[in-house]
């Protein structure tokens, strides 16, 4: 049975299987594990970002194809429930027609940039997805009449999803509309990844692999490259639209900053990077080692960078905001010494 | 004998992960041309790619002029004396007859006594001198890559099918020039699959299948035995 | 014995189609140019658009060249590019503010000088640090364009955020040299003095770069190396060596392209590197990747339409190239002046 919801994809180690377990668990049990509003807004966003990771693992690890406009998509659906719950008022409708009309757009602008740019070569589509990325950023901080520009947008979501909402009492936590939030969230991103580990498992990620390994020859072979990495495409930017969806409802706000901007995509990247790439389980590793490094980490540094306060530059360089730069060199680090990640080096072990 | 200028022992390349050459082992003397020969895919343009360098060999040894250059860069052999015309040719489409001729000479400018002989001997490549070598036709293009191989001396001569496509009255020119090639004390490995060129030039030849070297001889004997090229090639050369 | 072919030669005829093929994107240029004069009207906003259009175009250019032959010579496609654009304008734009005595004199030769070593510091140190980047950050990755990517994103972060770790979190406002301030008044219209330098420096620059590619063996061998670069090493040429030598000069090209962009929107950021490398890619694509040529006029027409857009209607601008982009791929798949590599 579990066999079959993974797809047949096992994590195949025994530290992994055990680690993706944990998560699990401490997703799964969050509201009721850990105590405060920050354990259970870091828990939905590793939700969130592990969707997100997994859909750009589909594209990068699995296709070979990398994408800056990841982030694009995902504020594509961030905005079509933003937007949709601003002007048709609070409901659960609102949210319906958000999370399709974002999505919908999501792949009509992903099918057309992939027949745009894959058709010629595939480094083109790197280059060119950077180009409407930005140039979609500029659109949504310019039209600040509609998008709330720099300000990005605030809205409300149905009642029932808001800690207003109070339910009563379970197991000593008191159980709101927030905690329903939660699940809503933590549900849909279950859904969602075993939704793409079916898709990289299938036929058609079989496919996928063949073409980023040698496309000349999968060509020869007979099947249409660009049709497989279009597809490939236009169903990551359709999840990664639903994650911003999920997003959307649980932060209920929408901004440049949390959606569209390079700092995320730059995020998602090494997420997938660190975690493995081509192995969606390391997008759950990625992304969740990501986002508590991120919550927790950053506390850290600032404390560092006050112990050091003495020595030239070093307080500086330990600075929080120069947070990206560590990102960086760890980025760049992984790509040579790790470049199959966390869950490679895991499944080595085991093979060794 | 003086020792040979190259010589191939046991040569193995692979290509992705074919194991494509299986032991090559061939002898090219000073001073004369060799034939390789054989069918199609047998390995003769690898053989020559990893003389090159551009294919690195996998294991066994290659020795030209006394030195062991298995493992030298390809810019190096090029400029320990070997010169390569590769079977695409290897023209610059976007440069023109004049800049493609420039690019051949790497230790100085072009030398005007060569340019004269290069030029009589192939008087196309006089009239579109200034011309995008893009715009010549395929046996232009071959003569080009030629002349452009010859321009400076080389010790050593790879030549890939240089008669592919060609007219028959330019195939003589170029044998011509090969001939005077020669002439000048270069050692020439050329593969060809026109039997009267092969006769006509061949001091010896090798014949290739399945990536090795399976008969070498002197090209008259080959010449003179059509149960020989039956037996290593599949047909009499004759019926080319 | 000579056989040349008795009849009289023809490819030449032939290849008409095949210049004017060569010749269309040219005349892209001076077509948008009266576009541009069709839909504004007015005669001086035109060429005030116009010279500030062309400005922006050629700077582009002057950024976008490194990339395009980095590209060419050895398929190495550089993220880290606009890194080099950065550090060029803060390091310039420190000299400028150091030279403070120079760049507040009102003469010309002053002026000029403190631009000049600004440009010459800024290129020497976005030289250097391309050096240092192609050994330490693309050497590795040779032939690998997923790693390149990323490995060349990674570079771009960590030099953007060692700018803010050096020059610290905030933008720097610059102000131009005495003798550059200001406009000249022609046919009505203003056109700012140091637009017009910039247009002449891109000029030269382009015209310069053109002599070397077409006159000089390095040249020749570059040109070559982009077709065709395993047949250029099997003629002798060590093509790394010219590759690190164009890598060196194309960061420097993009440190010079940070000076000028810095000067000519009067504030630097860390960030701004990564914002034109957005404009960089839209030229490099539409030119041709590989084709100094085609990244030239791909880089005038970028320049130009953004100046027209934003006059016209300025949320735009932005847009417009990705407009042109996708205009020009739908017309030529491969860019303008696509450069045909030999298989
Ligand atoms: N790039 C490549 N990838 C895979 N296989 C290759 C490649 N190049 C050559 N081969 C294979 O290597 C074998 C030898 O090829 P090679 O070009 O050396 O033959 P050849 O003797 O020169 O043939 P021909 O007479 O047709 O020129 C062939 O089977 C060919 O299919
Ligand atoms: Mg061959």
């Amino acid at each position: 049975m579990i066999v079959k919801l993974l797809s047949g994809d096992q994590p195949r180690s025994v530290l992994l299987t055990l680690l993706l377990l944990v998560t699990l668990v401490c997703l799964a049990g969050a509201p009721f594990l850990f105590d405060g509003v920050r354990a259970l807004d870091t828990a939905a966003r590793i939700c969130i970002f592990i969707v997100l990771a997994a859909s750009y693992d589909l594209l990068l690890g699995y296709g070979g194809i990398v994408s800056f406009a990841h982030t694009m998509f995902f504020g594509l659906g961030a905005y079509g429930v933003a937007l949709a719950s601003s002007h048709m008022g609070r409901g659960f409708d609102a949210l319906l027609v958000g999370s399709v009309s974002g999505t919908v757009a999501a792949i009509i602008l992903a099918l057309l940039i992939g027949l745009f740019s894959l058709r010629v070569r595939a480094i083109f589509f790197a280059m060119i997805t950077l180009a409407v990325a930005s140039a979609l950023a500029v659109l949504v901080s310019q039209f600040s009449g509609l998008t709330g520009g720099e300000d990005g947008l605030t809205y409300k979501i149905p009642r029932a999803l808001t800690s207003a909402n109070r339910m009563g009492e379970f197991m000593g936590t008191q159980i709101s509309g927030k905690i329903l939030n939660y699940y809503l969230v933590f549900t849909a991103a279950l859904i969602l990844f075993l939704l793409l580990l079916r898709i990289v498992n299938s036929p058609f990620g079989r496919v996928l692999q063949a073409i980023r390994e040698n496309d000349f020859r999968a060509e020869a072979i007979g099947y249409r490259v660009i049709w497989y990495r279009t597809m490939a495409t236009c169903l990551s930017a359709a999840v990664a639209a639903l994650a911003g969806s999920l997003f959307a409802i649980w932060l209920r706000y929408v901004g440049p900053d949390t959606t569209l901007s390079f700092e995320i995509m730059l995020d998602i990247l090494l997420m997938v990077v660190i975690g493995g790439m081509g192995t969606m389980y390391g997008a759950v590793i990625g992304a969740t080692l990501f986002i508590l490094a991120q919550t927790y980490l950053q506390n850290l540094m600032g404390s560092a960078s006050e112990a050091t306060s003495a020595l030239p530059l070093v307080p500086d360089l330990l600075n929080p905001d120069r947070w990206l730069m560590w990102l960086g060199v760890l980025f760049i680090l992984s790509v040579y010494f790790f470049p199959t990640g966390i869950v490679g080096r895991l499944r080595e072990r085991r093979a060794s | 004998m003086s020792e040979p200028i190259l010589s191939l022992r046991g040569l193995h390349t692979d290509i992705a992960q074919y194991h494509i050459l299986q032991g090559v082992d061939l002898e090219v003397p000073r001073g004369q041309v060799t034939m390789l020969l054989g069918r199609n895919g047998v390995g003769k343009t690898t053989t020559l790619k990893s003389i090159m360098g551009q294919w690195s060999a996998k294991s066994g040894q290659i020795l030209y002029d006394g030195q062991d250059i298995t493992r030298l860069p390809v810019s190096a052999r090029a400029r320990a004396g070997i010169g390569f015309v590769p079977e695409d040719m290897g023209i610059f489409r976007d440069l023109t007859v004049e800049e493609n001729m420039v690019l051949g000479c790497t230790t100085g400018p072009l030398d005007p006594a060569r340019k004269d002989w290069l030029l009589s001997a192939f008087p196309a490549l006089g009239t579109f001198w200034h011309s995008e070598a893009g715009n010549l036709s395929g046996g232009q293009k071959q003569m080009l890559s030629i002349a452009r191989a010859m321009v400076e001396e080389r010790k050593l001569y790879l030549i890939d099918e240089p008669t592919k496509g060609l007219a028959p009255a330019i195939v003589s020119t170029m044998a011509q020039a090969l001939r005077e090639l020669k002439a000048q004390g270069a050692s020439i490995l050329l593969v060809e699959q026109n039997f009267s060129v092969a006769r006509a030039l061949g001091d010896s030849a090798a014949v290739m299948d399945d990536g090795r070297v399976i008969w070498t001889g002197e090209m008259a004997e080959l010449a003179a035995n059509k149960d020989l090229q039956e037996r290593l090639m599949g047909l009499s050369m004759e019926t080319h | 014995m000579t056989l040349a072919p008795d009849h009289k030669p023809t490819f030449a005829n032939l290849s008409l189609t095949d210049r004017l093929g060569k010749a269309m994107p040219v005349i892209l240029v001076p077509i948008l140019i009266v576009l541009g004069f069709v839909a504004i009207g007015a005669p001086s906003s035109w060429l005030t658009l116009t010279v500030s259009g062309l400005a922006m175009g050629m700077m582009i250019f002057i950024m976008a060249s490194g990339l395009t032959l980095v590209f060419g010579l050895m398929d190495v496609i550089n993220f880290g590019h606009g890194a080099f654009i950065s550090v060029g304008a803060f390091v310039g734009v420190s000299v400028l503010i150091a030279l403070g005595d120079w760049t507040g004199a009102a003469s010309l030769l002053l002026n000029m000088a403190a631009i000049l070593l600004a440009v010459v510091a800024a290129m020497a140190v976005t030289g250097a640090l391309g050096w240092g980047f192609e050994r330490v950050i693309v050497k590795p990755v040779y032939g690998a364009h997923l790693k390149q990517i990323l490995v060349t994103v990674g570079g771009l972060i960590v030099i953007e955020q060692l700018i803010y770790v050096i020059w610290g979190p905030d933008e720097i406002f610059i102000n131009r040299p005495e003798m550059l301030k200001g406009a000249v008044t022609f046919a009505g219209a203003a056109m700012e003095k140091y637009r017009l330098l910039a247009v002449g420096i891109g000029l030269v620059l382009f015209i310069a770069m053109r002599m070397v590619l077409r006159r000089t063996k390095i040249g020749l061998i570059v040109r070559a190396g982009v077709e065709n670069g395993p047949m250029v090493e099997a003629l002798g040429y060590r093509l790394r060596i010219v590759f690190v030598g164009v890598f060196i000069a194309g960061s420097a090209l993009a440190g010079l392209g940070g000076v000028m962009w810095g000067l000519y929107q009067e504030v630097i950021t860390a960030g701004m590197g990564e914002e034109m490398m957005v404009l960089v890619f839209i030229v490099a694509i539409i030119g041709g990747l590989g084709s100094v040529e085609g990244a030239f006029i791909g880089a005038l027409l970028v320049g130009l339409l953004q100046n027209y857009v934003a006059f016209l209607e300025p949320k735009l601008a932005l847009v417009s190239n990705i407009a042109l982009m996708t205009t020009i791929l739908m017309w030529r798949p491969q860019g303008m002046l696509p450069v045909v590599k030999a298989k």
